[in-house]
């Protein structure tokens, strides 16, 4: 069944009246006085923008669709009109079911008032009846954690203790269709998790959700659709995780592959790099990997003349500007002079290594020139592609749903030894001089 | 294909759920009373936040109801009653006043807090959907709560100088009525106006101040000139004040022209302020 149809959405701005910010009367008036004094001609056609134009899509019932683009591509104008905020300018959508949505959170939170007072006002603001906030108050400040502080005024709190009532109340919404903005991007990584962590038991209780965010992961994770807006338009549309590296691979210019065309191959006059990609285990080419199966780094060169012994290396950086991690091919037949002609050399990156994200492979093919290397040929981020984890339990975060930090994130192997319950009594006795042993 | 991993045992939409129709604006157009009705909560919550916030920083709290129309109506007593000598209807100076404050005191109050309430709740506006209408309804409660005080002190003082409370007080609240719907008409067009321009805050003390001198606070209304009172009449405040001083104290009730104009004039104002107000209401989002 279709939750949510649009059709031809548009919405148009119209810069010279909207965008300029607000005017005063006494500008209104002289202009105005002014035409009609020198009977100028009144130029009606201001300089429009289509903020939107002609989207239309289809959502069925339970499903989790992710909205993606750049600023300025749409997302927020979407939204708005969805949420009834704006009326279209042309074009029509139908939602099926009480719609709920969370463009901020916060939304109407005044300082002066207590938590519990703002409790009510927000929910009543977020589309909540009164009774309705009151069956489940408890609820939610039970899970704000901010019990202690709920009939002080707001204005008191830390902003972490405003956001978290904040999120409590809007996570409490029950809507059949939820609409969600980039709610995610305040708060501490703690908050951020909790948010995430909510989002998933709404969408799996089977309710449609509608997510705009610039969190890639979140949207894979999440989502199992996606649309990408570019321009006010829909640029694309599809699975979720593809939409993302299609979007990912468009956005920083370079993919999954890269082929130097004649002429143009980087290196020196004995040594240029060819081509570089990330292949599968089948040998395809992979925007978006996941992290339970192997990955290679693949890199085409020829050498052409006398280079010495050489060193094929990759490293890889993340999204965070880190270094994960560098590695050469130790392989004893680059300890001579190789025979000139093309190679080929793939690293192949174990299962379960690598965290989430995305990742940018620099190609560098050096010689050993005591005591540095040389390098003949180094092009930063020639490949890029995109790690993620389905979720499914079997990969390193087991049945956690957030984010895992660290440029890695291996799957290790862990043994547990369990003693009986007199092995336990022992060590609470012992307990006390454990501890100061270990402070020592 | 993704399907829904784990269905809820909640609920999946009912075949009875409500379906939400997005269209570009229309011109005008009734506005949406089931969706009025249903934010009733909203609507009653915005004005206990408005009422809450209003005294619970201030030094003397509810005082400041009483004390605006009471100072005022000292000075109005030493200036015009004692000096200009006005007539008064044969109150005693400050008792005619104070009655003629405290109605006063509440229109002014509706049509300055109706004035600014789409901008003063411009996040709100810019960030959950909600129907638009309440903002300037919501701007009651405020001055009503203060009418509730400001009157019993009004009250308080028309027996102090010996004069008799009439049954007609029970006629009070039409006249009320009167007031705010005036209030919140003329408001919802200067709020309107001021989402645009933000000249209107520093309009608004200055037309309530040139409309004080229109509205036969100071004097009484008969006091003028025949052929200007049909004019005068145009504005609903004459007739609203005058009633209402009739129905406390038993002064000359307003005449014909004074009511029937009046109310005429309210209604226009009402619906007509409304009716602006919901035309320019889609694009309040876009120009705020």
């Amino acid at each position: 069944m279709k939750t949510v149809v649009a059709q031809g959405l548009s919405k148009c701005y119209r810069i010279g009246e909207y965008k300029a910010g607000y005017e005063t009367l006494r500008d209104t008036i002289s202009h105005a006085a002014r035409r009609a004094l020198r009977l100028e001609h009144v130029d009606h056609s201001l300089e429009e923008l289509w903020a939107l134009k002609g989207v239309s899509f289809e959502i069925e019932e339970g499903e989790v669709v992710g909205f993606i683009g750049r600023n300025g591509a749409g997302k927020s104008t979407l939204l708005k009109i969805l949420t009834q905020i704006t009326p279209p300018t042309e074009g029509t959508a139908s939602i099926k079911g009480r719609v709920g949505s969370i463009l901020e959170v916060g939304t109407g939170f005044h300082p002066e008032l207590t938590g519990r007072e703002n409790t009510y006002l927000n929910g009543a603001i977020l589309g909540m009846k009164r009774r309705e906030i009151a069956a489940k108050f408890d609820e939610i400040v039970e899970f704000s954690g901010i019990e202690k502080l709920i009939d002080t005024p707001v204005k008191r709190y830390s902003s972490g203790m405003y956001v978290r009532l904040a999120f409590a109340v809007a996570a409490h919404l029950d809507p059949e269709v939820l609409i969600i903005d980039e709610v995610l991007a305040v708060g501490d990584h703690e908050f951020q998790q909790r948010c995430m962590g909510r989002i998933e038991d709404i969408s799996s209780s089977g309710r449609t959700v509608l997510f705009v965010s610039h969190d890639m992961s979140a949207i894979t994770r999440l989502c199992g659709r996606a649309y990408w807006l570019h321009a006010g338009e829909v640029m694309d549309e599809g699975v979720a995780e593809d939409v993302v590296s299609r979007y990912l691979q468009d956005s920083s210019g370079t993919g999954a592959e890269k082929v130097f065309a004649e002429g143009e191959a980087p290196g020196s006059d004995k040594l240029r790099l060819l081509s570089a990609r990330i292949v599968d285990a089948d040998g395809e080419t992979q925007h978006s990997v996941d992290v339970r199966e192997p990955v290679g780094i693949e890199c085409r060169f020829a050498v052409m003349g006398e280079t010495g012994p050489l060193f094929p290396k990759f490293k890889l950086g993340n999204d965070r500007g880190e270094v994960v991690f560098n590695a050469f091919d130790t392989d004893p037949r680059w300890r001579t002079q190789p025979e000139p002609g093309i190679y080929t050399c793939t690293a192949w990156i174990p299962p379960n290594l690598l965290n989430e994200g995305v990742l940018a492979v620099d190609v560098t093919v050096a010689a050993l020139g005591a005591p540095t290397l040389v390098n003949h040929v180094n092009v930063p981020g020639v490949v890029r592609f995109h790690v993620t984890d389905p979720g499914e339990g079997d990969s390193a975060k087991g049945l956690f749903t957030g984010k895992l930090r660290g440029g890695v994130r291996p799957l290790l192997d862990w043994t547990t030894e369990f003693d009986d319950s007199r092995g336990y009594e022992t060590a609470k006795r012992t307990t006390g001089s454990a501890v100061s042993s270990a402070e020592t | 294909m993704w399907t829904p991993q784990a269905f809820g045992s909640t609920m999946l939409s009912a075949p009875d759920s409500p379906v939400t129709l997005i269209r570009p604006a229309r011109r005008s157009g009734l506005p949406d009373f089931r969706e009025l009705w249903q934010a009733r909560d909203l609507a009653l919550i915005l004005a206990w936040r408005d009422v809450k916030v209003r005294y619970k920083q201030s030094l003397i709290g509810i005082a400041w109801a009483v004390l605006q129309p009471l100072l005022t109506m000292v000075v109005f007593t030493l200036i015009f009653g004692t000096f200009a000598q006005l007539p008064s209807q044969g109150l005693d100076y400050p008792v005619f006043a104070m009655l003629n404050l405290v109605p006063w005191t509440f229109l002014a109050a509706v049509f300055t807090l109706t004035a600014g309430s789409v901008l003063t709740n411009r996040m709100l506006v810019q960030k959950v959907h909600f129907p638009l209408l309440i903002l300037p309804l919501a701007c009651i409660l405020v001055p009503l709560v203060d009418f509730v005080f400001s009157f019993a002190v009004g009250l308080g003082i028309t027996t102090w100088y010996d004069t008799a409370i009439q049954p007609t007080i029970v006629l009070v609240p039409l006249f009320l009525l009167m007031l705010a719907m005036t209030g919140i008409g003329l408001g919802s067009f200067l709020a309107v106006v001021n989402v645009r321009y933000r000249d209107v805050p520093y309009a608004v003390p200055f037309l309530v101040q040139l409309w004080l001198f229109a509205s036969g606070v100071i004097y009484a209304a008969e006091a003028l000139p025949e052929r200007y009172l049909a004019i005068a009449s145009l504005n609903p405040a004459i007739g609203a004040i005058t009633g209402f001083r009739w129905a406390v104290a038993g002064t000359p009730p307003p005449t014909t022209t004074m009511l029937v104009v009046g109310v005429i004039m309210t209604l226009v104002f009402f619906v007509g302020g409304l009716a602006f107000y919901r035309r320019a209401e889609p694009r309040f989002a876009d120009t705020l």
